[in-house]
């Protein structure tokens, strides 16, 4: 967690939706520091009544959760709704199933409705240029 | 019924016997009803040894028919060959000169089967049939082998996956502390401090519950076997979680004869009462209540029955409740750990007495599980 982003986002809403308490947690600290509010649900379920309830900012959603596609079903909701909303999403799935995806192209982007996709291992710096690059301060 | 196509090489200096046997063998379709396979023949031909060995080592082959007396060398030496190379292959040794000694030779040196010259198709169809369920049974062998070592491989990815998460969640709330993220107030920290302990007192449990079932397994645990009284164990079974309980409002009750005495390891049985009893507390409501039920079942053996009033399952949870790492998610479940094998331990040890576990449940009402041990543990250690 870097120092020096403190209140970059003031104002802003971030929807985190993990059902591992402790990353969602960890998550909500760091983004509370740059200055975000943050709405945290800690399953698919509570994520789908959140994205139904709001328009953030920016989403980061844990890939799988009750299901295997959990974060993907969230992503392309809060996309349907809101297609200019930030979708980030949080997965360890690529280095256990060798079964690899990103964000990096538009097509993947379309195919997998996220602008980012991170490991699941979290890397807060990592993170921090992801929002720079995708949330206006 | 599957048909499987067998690659076979036969090798004769003699162009009419390559031809008719290529011919027999081509048009042949084996039915093998008992293993639900009809097998048929790929047929190519070598004219000497020195051709058959380049065949053989170019691709992979599953029977070969050897004549014993080629031009460059005898079918002997190219067994011995085929040895030396490693080349895994079924032989058939064909010869004119049916001599007990060349039979005896053959088949010291690898040859599978023997067959004399001049053979009629049926004689050769029979031979061939045989050296087929062999390379059947040894292709199938091949196959649960792999079969085995893929279960393998994504029991540890899934491992590796398991214990990856937790260490990652313990890394950043060192991290938050390292980096003073909080601010200054020490007691900020009590919560991610106190957290990263239970993610490591989980990953703790986890691999005690992976080591016993890997002992499990491998059927290296040591089991001491001996009278034990199931109500004894049962009794000191639901102490180890009377207070878990009596946090969460939860009351306990044993019902069970004032003993019940049976062939068993008692550790053993420690594990089954203790994952059967953890289960039914942290999966139940708060103030409900978990029901234990001690009965003989018949020949001497007992019915362990663990009922609670949790937040029970959906038929397509229970389906897969016994996987390895399987743990029910959902709005209900949320913040309750667990390593996900205490169900997998639970059950191989309850065919170590040649019993089984039963579940029963209802969303919102409850969970049944019922554990049958039979008397006589098998396994026993000499």
């Amino acid at each position: 967690m870097t120092a020096g982003h403190e209140h970059d986002y003031a104002g802003r809403t971030a929807l985190v939706v993990d059902d591992d308490p402790d990353v969602l947690e960890q998550i909500r600290l760091f983004l509370e520091r740059l200055g975000f509010r943050v709405l945290a649900g800690e399953s698919q379920a509570e994520g789908e009544a959140l994205v139904d309830g709001a328009v953030p900012d920016l989403c980061i959603f844990d890939l799988m959760m009750e299901n295997n596609d959990s974060g993907f079903v969230l992503s392309h909701r809060m996309k349907k709704k809101s297609p200019q909303t930030p979708v980030i999403l949080v997965t360890g799935v690529a280095h256990e199933t060798g079964y690899t995806f990103d964000a990096a192209t538009a097509e993947m982007r379309r195919w997998v409705k996220a602008d980012a996709v991170l490991d699941k291992d979290i890397r807060f710096e990592q993170l921090a240029a992801e929002i720079a690059r995708l949330v206006q301060q | 019924m599957t048909v499987e196509t067998l690659r076979v090489l036969i090798v004769d200096d003699e162009p009419g016997m390559r031809q008719g046997a290529s011919r027999v063998l081509s048009r042949h379709a084996q039915t093998l009803p008992d293993l639900d396979v009809e097998v048929r023949f790929a047929v190519e031909t070598a004219a000497d040894a020195a051709e058959a060995l380049a065949r053989l080592t170019a691709a992979p082959w599953d029977l070969l028919l050897l004549d014993y007396k080629l031009p460059d060398r005898t079918g002997l030496e190219v067994l011995d060959e085929i040895r030396t190379r490693g080349i895994d292959v079924v032989t058939v040794m064909v010869t004119a000169y049916a001599s007990l000694e060349v039979a005896v030779s053959a088949t010291k040196n690898g040859a599978f089967d023997f067959l004399a010259k001049p053979f009629t198709p049926d004689e050769l169809k029979t031979v061939v049939e045989k050296a087929a369920r062999t390379v059947l049974a040894h292709r199938r062998a091949l196959a649960l082998a792999e079969e085995k070592r893929q279960v393998r491989f994504q029991f540890i990815r899934v491992l590796a996956h398991e214990l990856k998460a937790p260490l990652g969640v313990v890394d950043s709330y060192l991290r938050m502390v390292q980096d003073r993220a909080l601010g200054d107030e020490l007691a900020a920290y009590d919560r991610p401090v106190e957290r990263a302990l239970v993610r490591i007192d989980g990953m703790r449990r986890m691999i005690v519950d992976l080591l016993d079932l890997t002992r499990l397994e491998s059927g290296q645990k040591r089991r001491d076997l001996a009278t034990v009284d199931v109500v004894e164990e049962a009794r000191s079974g639901l102490e180890g979680v009377t207070a878990a309980a009596a946090d969460r409002g939860i009351a306990l009750e044993l019902h069970a004869p004032a003993t019940l005495p049976m062939q068993a390891d008692r550790g053993e049985l420690g594990i089954i009462f203790n994952n059967l009893l953890t289960n039914a507390v942290k999966y139940n409501r708060d103030g409900g209540r978990v029901d234990l039920t001690v009965r003989p079942a018949g020949d001497g053996g007992v019915e362990l029955e663990v009922r609670d009033t949790g937040v029970g399952m959906a038929p397509a949870d229970v389906a897969r409740l016994f996987g390895e790492f399987v743990r029910i998610k959902n709005e209900k479940t949320k913040g309750i750990e667990g390593s996900g094998l205490g169900l997998s331990i639970m059950r191989k040890l309850a065919e170590l007495y040649g019993g089984s576990v039963a579940v029963a449940s209802e969303p919102d009402v409850g969970t049944t599980f019922t554990v049958t041990l039979a008397a006589a543990p098998q396994g026993t250690e000499p």
